[in-house]
């Protein structure tokens, strides 16, 4: 590992300023994954700007009734919280099926957000990989890519979104909020990740030295919510598919409904072609399996991961039924 | 209290060592350090405690696992100097000062929930861990979502199971450690 300068943030400003002042530096949450990423060679920052101790570490409720949720709150205090547990369920659940419990104690709200793909040849620096290291090419493409995208992907890169959380917050409408040199602004959590096309490097929508400061759960009537995740072994693995969903209904037809699919994209992948089917329509199996279908025909699988779409199109069906059990007639 | 020391750093951008302050099993340390040393590194090589042990030093295996201000962590993936002021407890602190072993430690022993041993500092430092957060109301991926928040979470087998899963056992001990878990429920 390349030695590092280390600075410890007492504030916001005080962290987006020191980052500007350190050329080449990254901010450091709970580490999980960037400690991991330096040991690998993956990441050599020249300074560290530590960010986990910021006073940002609440999950507070709003006065229009949305929740926000610290950056810096642990990913296992968030998922214990009653409210989110409550309100949220999808949140909690999508939380807790990531990682394991040391984990789940050392990561961030933030940085769960900004964890990078699990990709293998983006985590080996002897193998090709443009999103590591633009220009190199894809070694997954033709490689081992059994774990990789079936949608959106783009010939530079065909990496997913590791994060359960993510999809979570993408079905619930939640929005990241931002803070630079340039003030605050916020992004829609489905919206924060990208799609690779021709720059791979870039995850996210977030701008060279821009802090992630919070997450905000919109406020609104209670509707169920639940994700479900498949993978290799029954705890403490990366998904291969799973689904978030949010429901609402109102005289027996959805009025209000959020979608995402998770390991099957370079980010979480929010189903609006679905949404926009089922809207206004009573909640039966007929209707969940002509809107998941009509979402999943834009599937283009690999080689060697086309398991993906069925697994993800049962897992969804599951999920939608169990929300609204659907009439039988 | 430690933001001077910190600025102080930021003003000598070629500074790569600072000075931390840890309580490590009660006992207050203040070393050194390079920011690249981890806190499994500094607990075994700078003080000797061996106990935690370095299995694949990548958060993937639970071997490293510590409390950290009564949380379980794995030490591996955590650098010492963003630790200023933090309590940790090792294996070798869980028992305290006196003869007596911590009771997860003895049901370790009983249920003979080992065989090469290595893993097993961290699956008990982990089991600590795991069993304060049950306390403390935290669910798992196998709670029952009807389970009331904020209260405990009762624990059988199959939550023992799956609070545990970030700590491998390549003997493959498994159902002895949890049934070592499930004589110290509460």
């Amino acid at each position: 590992m390349k030695p590092f300068t280390y600075v410890r943030a007492d504030s916001v400003e005080e962290a987006t300023d020191a980052f500007a002042a350190h050329p080449g530096a990254r901010y450091l949450g709970g580490g999980t994954n960037l400690v991991d990423l330096m040991k690998l060679g993956v990441e050599a920052p020249a300074a560290l700007v530590d960010v986990h101790r910021l006073p940002l570490d609440t999950v507070e409720e709003l006065p229009d009734g949305a929740l926000r949720i610290g950056a810096m709150v642990r990913n296992s205090d968030l998922a214990a919280h009653p409210t989110v547990r409550d309100r949220y369920p999808a949140l909690s659940q999508a939380v807790l099926a990531g990682a394991s419990g040391q984990l789940r104690n050392a990561a961030t709200t933030g940085g769960n957000l900004l964890q990078r793909t699990r990709c293998p040849y983006f985590q080996d620096v002897s193998k090709p990989c443009n999103k590591r290291e633009p220009g190199t090419g894809c070694g997954a493409l033709e490689g081992v890519h059994r774990d990789h995208a079936v949608l959106g992907y783009s010939q530079q890169c065909i990496a997913t979104n590791p994060s359960d959380m993510a999809v979570a917050l993408a079905a619930l409408d939640a929005r990241v909020e931002l803070y630079g040199t340039e003030g605050a602004r916020s992004v829609a959590a489905a919206d924060f990740h990208r799609l690779p096309g021709d720059h791979p490097e870039r995850d996210t929508e977030i701008r060279p030295g821009e802090l992630i400061t919070g997450v905000v759960l919109p406020a609104g009537p209670a509707s169920a919510s639940a994700y479900r995740k498949a993978r290799d072994r029954a705890s403490y693995a990366f998904a291969l598919a799973s689904v978030a969903a949010v429901l609402h209904m109102t005289d027996g037809v959805v009025d209000r409904v959020g979608i995402a699919f998770g390991a099957l994209a370079h980010r979480p992948w929010r189903a609006r072609r679905a949404e926009e089917a089922l809207l206004g329509a009573a909640p039966t199996a007929a209707a969940f399996e002509h809107a998941v279908d009509l979402e999943l025909a834009a599937a283009r699988p690999l080689r060697d991961n086309a398991y993906k779409v069925p697994l993800a199109r049962r897992l969804a069906l599951d999920v939608l039924g169990r929300l609204a059990p659907p009439v039988t007639t | 209290m430690d933001s001077d020391r910190a600025s102080a750093a930021s003003r000598s951008p070629e500074s790569h060592h600072s000075e931390t302050t840890l309580r490590v099993n009660g006992k207050p340390h203040t070393l050194v350090v390079d920011h690249r040393r981890v806190l499994l590194d500094l607990l075994r090589e700078d003080l000797g405690l061996t106990g935690a042990k370095k299995g694949c030093d990548h958060g993937q295996c639970g071997a490293c696992t510590v409390l950290v201000d009564g949380r379980r962590v794995n030490s591996c993936l955590l650098f010492a100097v963003a630790l200023d002021g933090c309590e940790v407890t090792t294996v070798e602190g869980l028992a305290g000062d006196g003869e007596e072993l911590h009771p997860v430690q003895r049901a370790f022993l009983e249920r003979d929930a080992f065989q090469c041993g290595y893993c097993t500092p961290g699956q008990i430092c982990s089991a600590v861990g795991a069993l304060a957060e049950a306390a403390a109301g935290h669910p798992s991926h196998v709670t029952d979502p009807a389970t009331p928040s904020g209260e405990p979470v009762p624990l059988g087998r199959e939550e023992i199971r799956e609070r545990l899963s970030g700590n491998l056992c390549r003997c493959g001990a498994y159902p002895r450690i949890a049934d070592a878990v499930e004589d110290v429920i509460p």
